[in-house]
This record gives C-alpha cells, sequence and structure tokens, in this order.
C-alpha cells in the first residue's frame, strides 16, 4: 500500500467546490444517478420481460378486445382505453423497486449519505424509469402506422393522446414511487401502488360517485371526481391539450415526489 | 476534525444514543466499540448525516451536518455497515458512479478510481458483476467506494467484519495507514482490533458512554491490572503462595496450575504492580528461589468490557 500516491490529489477540488458551480452539479448528479438506474433496469431481464409483456397486452387489448378493426374508425381510440387499467399493474410494477429494493440493500444509506441533494436522487431515480415507460409507449409505433396505412387518421390526436398516456405513466410512476419509500418489500410497494392508482381511476366512475350521493353534497362529489385521472385523460384522448389536464397530471407527480422526500427524510431508520 | 456534542437519538422512548459527546482529530483512530444494540450504528448513522438526530449536534470539519449536510458529507468516506453496493454493476462501473457522485469528473475520476483499486487490491475483479464477488471482495469494494475522494473523514461500521484473518489483517493496516493523515472513527465488538489499530477507543453501552481513553489505559481498569504471575521452579505452587500472600504489598495470592498470581494491594495505584513485582524478587532471592517466570499483567480489554457493558442475554 503507497501513502504517497494518495497525498491529497483528489480531496483539494472536492473542497473547494463552489456554491455557484451548484446546478450543474445537481444535472450531473440527476444524469448519474438515472443512468446507473436504467442500465440497472436493461441489465436484469425484467425490464425486456416488461417491454413483450406491455407490447402483448397493449395489442391484445387493441385489436381483440377493443374491437379496432371492426370499428371502422380511422383512430386509436381503441388503443389508448385501455391505459389506465394496463398501467395500473404494469406502471406499480415497474416502480415498486424504485426505494424498496435501495433500502432492502442498505444502498439507501450510501446513497443518501452522498453529497447530494436527497431530491436529485428522487428525480434521478423517478425520470430514468419515465423515461423507460416511455420507451415502451415509442414501441407501439406499429400501431400508429398501421393506422396510418389503413386510413388518414387525425394524427395530432394521435400525438396528444400519447403525450396524456406518458403523463399519466409518470402520474402512477410518482405514486408508486411513493408507497415504494415506505416500505422494503416490494409486493407492499406493489399492492399499496395499485390501490391508490385504482382509486385515481374509480374516483370519478358513476359507482362510485352514486355511492357519495347519499351522503356529500355535490360540491365534494365533483371534487372527488375532480380527482380521477380518467376526466383528466379523456382530455388529451380528444386531442385536445388544456393546461389544466396537464397541471393535474404534473401537479400529482410533483406532490408524490415531494412526499416520497417526505418519507425518505422521516424512514430512515432501516 | 468530528465534533460530537450530546449527541442523542430516541426512536419513539427509547433512547438508543443518550448524550454522547466526544472529538475525533486528524491523526486519529477512534475504535468504537460496545455490544450488539449498544447504539454503534445509529451513532455512525446520525455522523454520517443519513439519520437526523433527536438532540445533540455533530460537525464534521466545522460544518454542521444538520445545517449544512452538503458540505460536510464531501469530507466524509462510509463504509456503511453491510458494505452494500449495487449488485448488478460492475466494480468499476459502480466506483466511476460514486466518483461521479462525489463530483470527480474526467481525468480525476479516472484516477481516482485508479487509486483506490491499486489500494483496494481490486484489480483482478474490476470488470465482474459486484454480486458474483465472494464477501471479501464486495466488502472491499464498498471501501474503495469510501476512500474514493480520499477523505478527511472516515467513518466505518464494522470494516473487518466478515472478513478472513489475512483480510481483516489487510484492512486494520490500512486503518492504522489512514490514522496517519485523517480522523478515523471505526466500530468494532472485536477487541483485539482496539489494541491492532486504535489510538483511542470508546466503549457505549445503552447508548451511553462508559469509557473514553487510549488502549492502554483501557485495559489499566481490567480487575486483573496491576496482578503479578509468578513461577518457581523446584517448589511446591502451594508453599510459594503462601509465603507470596503473608508480603506487605500483596492482598492475596491464589495458585493457577503451576503459576501463582498475586493481586496488589491497592489497586487503583498503577505503580501497585511495579512495587508487588519489587517486593515478589526480593522474596525470591531471600528464599533463593528459581524464578522460571514473572511478569505484570496489563489487563485484558475483554474484561473491562464485560465489566462496563451488559450483555443483552441478561437483560432479556
Amino acid at each position: 500500500m503507497n501513502t504517497n500516491t494518495n497525498a491529497n490529489t483528489a480531496a483539494k477540488p472536492i473542497v473547494q467546490t463552489k456554491l455557484s458551480a451548484m446546478p450543474s452539479n445537481t444535472l450531473r448528479h440527476i444524469r448519474a444517478i438515472a443512468k446507473r438506474e436504467l442500465s440497472s433496469f436493461f441489465g436484469s431481464p425484467v425490464a425486456y420481460v416488461f417491454l413483450v409483456i406491455f407490447l402483448l397486452l397493449t395489442g391484445f387489448f387493441t385489436f381483440t378486445v377493443g374491437a379496432f378493426f371492426e370499428r371502422g374508425e380511422a383512430g386509436l381510440a381503441s388503443f389508448f382505453t385501455w391505459h389506465p387499467w394496463l398501467y395500473l399493474v404494469l406502471v406499480p410494477a415497474v416502480g415498486m423497486r424504485l426505494w424498496a429494493e435501495e433500502r432492502r440493500a442498505g444502498t439507501l444509506e450510501l446513497l443518501l449519505t452522498m453529497p447530494i441533494h436527497p431530491w436529485e436522487a428522487i428525480m434521478g431515480k423517478f425520470l430514468a424509469s419515465w423515461i423507460f415507460l416511455g420507451i415502451a409507449l415509442l414501441l407501439t409505433f406499429p400501431v400508429v402506422l398501421t393506422v396510418n396505412w389503413l386510413g388518414s387518421p387525425d394524427n395530432g390526436q394521435i400525438f396528444t393522446g400519447y403525450l396524456g398516456s406518458f403523463f399519466l405513466a409518470g402520474a402512477y410512476l410518482a405514486i408508486t414511487s411513493m408507497t415504494s419509500a415506505l416500505t422494503r418489500n416490494q409486493v407492499v410497494a406493489f399492492i399499496v401502488s395499485v390501490v391508490l392508482c385504482l382509486f385515481l381511476i374509480l374516483a370519478g366512475f358513476s359507482p362510485v360517485t352514486d355511492m357519495l350521493t347519499r351522503w356529500a353534497s355535490p360540491a365534494v362529489i365533483d371534487t372527488v371526481a375532480a380527482f380521477s385521472v380518467m376526466t383528466h385523460f379523456d382530455g388529451f384522448q380528444r386531442g385536445v391539450v388544456d393546461s389544466r389536464d396537464l397541471l393535474f397530471f404534473v401537479s400529482i407527480i410533483a406532490f408524490a415526489l415531494f412526499a416520497t422526500a417526505t418519507i425518505l427524510r422521516n424512514r430512515r431508520a432501516g | 476534525m468530528i465534533q460530537i456534542e450530546h449527541l442523542t437519538k430516541a426512536f419513539g422512548p427509547r433512547r438508543v444514543v443518550d448524550d454522547l459527546t466526544f472529538n475525533v482529530e486528524r491523526g486519529e483512530v477512534l475504535g468504537f466499540l460496545g455490544p450488539n444494540g449498544a447504539g454503534k450504528s445509529t451513532t455512525m448513522r446520525m455522523i454520517t448525516g443519513f439519520l437526523p438526530v433527536t438532540a445533540g449536534r455533530v460537525s464534521i470539519g466545522g460544518y454542521d451536518v444538520a445545517d449544512e449536510p452538503l458540505a460536510a458529507k464531501r469530507l466524509i468516506g462510509y463504509l456503511p455497515e453491510s458494505a452494500a453496493s449495487y449488485p448488478d454493476m460492475t466494480v468499476n462501473g459502480f466506483l466511476l458512479f460514486i466518483a461521479e457522485l462525489r463530483g470527480l469528473a474526467g481525468d480525476a475520476r479516472k484516477r481516482a478510481v485508479h487509486r483506490v483499486v491499486e489500494r483496494c487490491f481490486l484489480d483482478s475483479v474490476l470488470h465482474q458483476s459486484i454480486e458474483t464477488l465472494s464477501k471479501g471482495y464486495r466488502h472491499r469494494t464498498c471501501l474503495a467506494q469510501a476512500l474514493i475522494h480520499d477523505p478527511d473523514v472516515l467513518i466505518m461500521d464494522e470494516p473487518t467484519d466478515g472478513l478472513d484473518p489475512n483480510q481483516k489483517h489487510e484492512v486494520r493496516n490500512l486503518i492504522r495507514e489512514m490514522g496517519k493523515t485523517k480522523a478515523v472513527i471505526f466500530s468494532t465488538h472485536i477487541l483485539e482490533e482496539v489494541d491492532a489499530a486504535c489510538t483511542r477507543a470508546i466503549i457505549i453501552d445503552r447508548g451511553r458512554m462508559v469509557a473514553n481513553g487510549t488502549p492502554a489505559s483501557l485495559k489499566a481498569m481490567a480487575r486483573s491490572a496491576g496482578r503479578v504471575t509468578l513461577q518457581v521452579s523446584g517448589q511446591e505452587a502451594a508453599t510459594v503462595q503462601a509465603a507470596c500472600a503473608k508480603l506487605a504489598e500483596a492482598a492475596g495470592a491464589d495458585v493457577s496450575g503451576e503459576r501463582v498470581r498475586v493481586s496488589p494491594k491497592d489497586r487503583t495505584d498503577k505503580a501497585a504492580g511495579a512495587a508487588l513485582a519489587r517486593a515478589l524478587m526480593a522474596l525470591a532471592e531471600r528464599e533463593r528461589w528459581q524464578v522460571a517466570e514473572l511478569h505484570v499483567e496489563e489487563g485484558h480489554l475483554d474484561e473491562v468490557f464485560r465489566s462496563l457493558t451488559f450483555s443483552d442475554m441478561v437483560r432479556a
């Protein structure tokens, strides 16, 4: 072992890192964490299994259950309708390991004792998974080609449909990130996320709103229904990017990631 | 470098760490001793900023861990308890990742990785994924991670846990060497390590500090410290024992095998052992004994450890 090579060559620039250098450092940290997360995804069979299942299921729902051909419409309504339900199971499956796994393996301790802001780690991990879901979504491009080959659909509407679908996945993912931070058990994270996401779907669903009419005022029901992802997702499918819908998804993501940070700060005992 | 004042951590009503105060300066290696569950890991997690403190404060190189966590964390290299790392990454990838989070870039990053790989003998496994490595290599990978930015403060939670004797020896040498230029804290429940690597040791029990001193001064607290062992050839041990017990400097003597153990009268006086040894030598000369062995015991750490700490098996 040689002490000379060790003579404070590397330590000095680190200690002298100035506050003014922060923003670029932030991006570097987020990128480093996202890169690690993505390569860990693609380094394991989980990513490929997920992609195959996702593509098979979207195909099955679009063409068989959604009766794509029988509709005789040049549009992707039968494709997008199923996304809230598909994501209900598939997104928590992608996100459940985000923090639960770090906690179980003890790497959470390593990550949070690095000289980085906790939210840099949260953003990095969230973005990596969101990018992965985006890749999965992009791989459904044959369905766009098909519909363009068969007819002349409104491609703007298809684009906003994809945008809505991507934001919906992001909202589910952020919720899963939050529940994943709560536990070291991935199965628990998965189940709790599914329940929470299911609530977000059902909040605007008539059996649920009907149940509420018995004891709640219409204002309350409207408030609850406003939390439903369905109403906000539908806007995108009609080809409209309403800033309120966008704001809805962005605020769910922001809230859930903020909750992730709070949970991580307060539940570090494990 | 490391200043800890009235550090306390409570989980609910249970105080896991209770009012710890100590400093560690550059050039010191502090051994952190205590039975399992005494609060060693919790203390280290608070020092590294992973766990928030309930009361008290920790400052690293002048930066308060609670107020300026990033500045403090930059100075620390930390080896967590389980030597955790990402199993799916290669050793090289993992170290490059940590170096990047540590703010190293470009050439400096490559040089830093190269340096710790050499120092922790990881050359042969550099491109293997961590999950395929043996425990010793995995441990060294995590150690390399802690050293990558050449930190001023090194905090290691059971750095030799699960290593074979050769690896333990290497890690202890490394700790000693690091201790020359850095402030080092490491926890252990292996008492020989204190002798092998520390300049100072702290014993904690159920969250409280029960001893703080150099290894030699801790050993002097042992009941056996200052006791003189005597072996005489050609004499019955019982005869020797009877003669020894009569000495003014001796509190008593007992036989153990062929040896006689004589305890000094005043255990609190450090010179008592030496005075007793001189008296025994004079006695041996008068009696014309053939002394085969005579030495003053310096005390055993495990004796001190057992007398100061409570076993959780007794507690339960």
